[in-house]
């Protein structure tokens, strides 16, 4: 059977610390240097203050469930083999949100239920974080 | 201030035959459609002096102008708002024409959704789609029913939405498919069908998803003056509007996942129509999937927050209910064509020549498009000057 090549991300330049960050195995978020707001997904300019200047800091890697879905089609083959796949949008302790792939049991699943965050290699140079029910 | 409002009217319309499977190419069908309209709109070719394509790239200006041979295009733009392009090009043409940068804007849209590439490719191609491409696509959330079902989902939580609810939906609209000649579905749906179809992205079931056609459509806008004198009965333009919603990139990052675009719309277009939901006789909104149509009826202010689901019950959308929406079968039953079928439709309901499907005394009608994660549009329209 054939290797089925995983969908990569083209990373821009504002986000290359994020998945370098990712790759050494940290959740790592941009934060505004000026007024100190944290911001996802990263991007040049702060909408809060305007500055373009930034800094990174390591995520505490715990949230709660904001929503999710259960995906039953996988609308790309490299993801078949995971079918289904759970999906959750997180409200991050610091006050962003993340969509990531649950890994682990999903069975009591609810709005506000407490999750961590894991980092998954997706091949050698790239990884993502997954979620897991606390 | 100076205002578009009853400024300008949609004059003609035009749609090819919608099918699943075509030889036709995206050009030839938004020419197909285009030609229709104009004929429709007893214009000739050559009147048109502003076009507006829609915004994918895969067709352009240059591409009208060279095979509808126009001899001096004034005006030309796209407005990029996947689903909510075709009213949001309203209102753009409708701006063109009331100040006189040009005199009859052609709207062509036109797609090979199901003999072309499929939604999850198409997507990866649209501008808008950038940010998810980066971040959300690599873990597997590629499509837009994998991108919406979280609103769904978290509606669903809040206010205790329901599956028989967009079951509803999805009956109603292929009920009026079947009154269509140009529908693809022509079978009625069951309740039981639809809560037995298979799951696609939970809560949406297959039923809950829209059609993957191929045909085109187009309009064409007027001046209201100009309009007077054209062949068909006058359509004005009452209102219209687009709107953005909060991080219109993604998702997962907006503060309310429960509100489109469509909210921040709805109140410019019926102030400046002069109207409120109360005065609407006949709907088209934008299905792409049964929650998003039940999310609009509340951000257009049909219903409170969270009361969609309750406010679909009893048969409201039907023809002969208190607000017959989607009298062609939408985007769930008769095909996706962007939603331009939608504006179509409504021009037909106020022209009086929706047939079997049409609300009698149709007065005043609303069309609503939705796309690119979130963003929304609104048009009022009405019969007559």
């Amino acid at each position: 059977m054939t290797e089925i090549e995983p969908v990569l991300p083209t990373p821009t330049r504002e986000a290359q610390p994020y998945w370098d960050s990712l790759r050494e195995g940290v959740l790592r978020l941009q934060r505004c240097a000026d007024c100190g707001q944290v911001r996802h997904y990263p991007r040049p300019m702060c909408p809060a203050c305007h500055s373009m200047a930034d800094d990174w800091v390591e995520a505490a890697g715990t949230g709660t469930v904001h929503s999710w879905t259960v995906s039953h089609h996988a609308f790309h083959p490299a993801f078949k083999r995971d079918l289904p796949q759970t999906f959750v949008t997180v409200d991050l302790a610091e006050g962003v949100r993340l969509l990531a792939p649950l890994r682990g049991d999903a069975g009591r699943i609810a709005i506000g239920s407490a999750v961590q965050i894991e980092i998954e290699a997706l091949d050698d140079d790239w990884s993502i974080p997954v979620v897991r029910l606390a | 201030m100076a205002t578009i409002a009853s400024k300008a009217a949609v004059t003609g319309i035009g749609e090819t035959a919608y099918t699943r499977g075509t030889d036709k190419s995206i050009l030839a069908l938004q020419l197909e459609a285009s030609l229709a309209a104009i004929t429709d709109a007893g214009l000739h070719p050559t009147d048109i002096d502003g076009v507006i394509v829609y915004s994918n790239g895969v067709t352009v200006a240059e591409d009208f102008i060279t095979n509808l041979g126009l001899p001096d295009l004034r005006f030309s733009a796209t407005t990029p708002m996947g689903g909510a392009s075709c009213v949001a090009a309203l209102q753009a043409a409708a701006a063109v024409v009331a100040t006189g940068v040009a005199n009859h804007v052609l709207i062509p849209v036109g797609r090979t959704g199901y003999s072309g590439e499929r939604i999850a490719a198409r997507v990866q191609q649209v501008p808008q789609f950038r940010t998810i491409g980066e971040f959300e696509m690599p873990m597997g959330a590629i499509a837009p029913a994998q991108l919406y079902a979280p609103m769904a989902r978290r509606h669903m939580e809040l206010y205790g939405t329901t599956s028989l609810q967009f079951a509803e939906v999805a009956m109603t609209m292929r009920q009026h498919a079947l009154r269509n000649d140009n529908a693809l579905m022509t079978e009625p749906l069951t309740v039981e069908a639809h809560q037995t179809s298979r799951m696609i992205a939970d809560p949406f079931r297959l039923y809950d998803c829209c059609l993957e056609s191929d045909g085109g459509a187009a309009v064409v806008v007027s001046r209201t003056e100009a309009a007077r004198d054209m062949a068909q009965p006058q359509v004005t333009i009452m209102g219209v509007a687009e709107g953005h919603p909060d991080s219109p990139s993604t998702i997962t990052q907006r503060p309310d996942l429960t509100q489109l675009g469509t909210a921040k719309a709805a109140p410019r277009a019926f102030e400046m129509a002069g109207v409120t939901p109360a005065d609407i006789d006949v709907a088209e909104i934008y299905d792409c999937f049964t929650y998003i149509l039940i999310c609009q009826l509340e951000d257009l202010g049909f219903c409170a927050k969270g009361e969609g689901g309750a406010f679909v019950e009893g048969g409201r959308l039907a023809l002969d209910g208190a607000l017959p929406t989607n009298t062609h079968g939408g985007l769930l039953s008769q095909a996706h064509i962007l939603g331009m079928n939608h504006v179509v439709e409504l021009v037909r309901q106020l022209r009086g020549i929706g047939g079997p499907a049409q609300v009698p005394d149709a007065e005043i009608g609303l069309v609503t498009g939705y796309g690119d994660l979130g963003d929304g549009a609104v048009a009022i329209l009405r019969r007559g000057a």
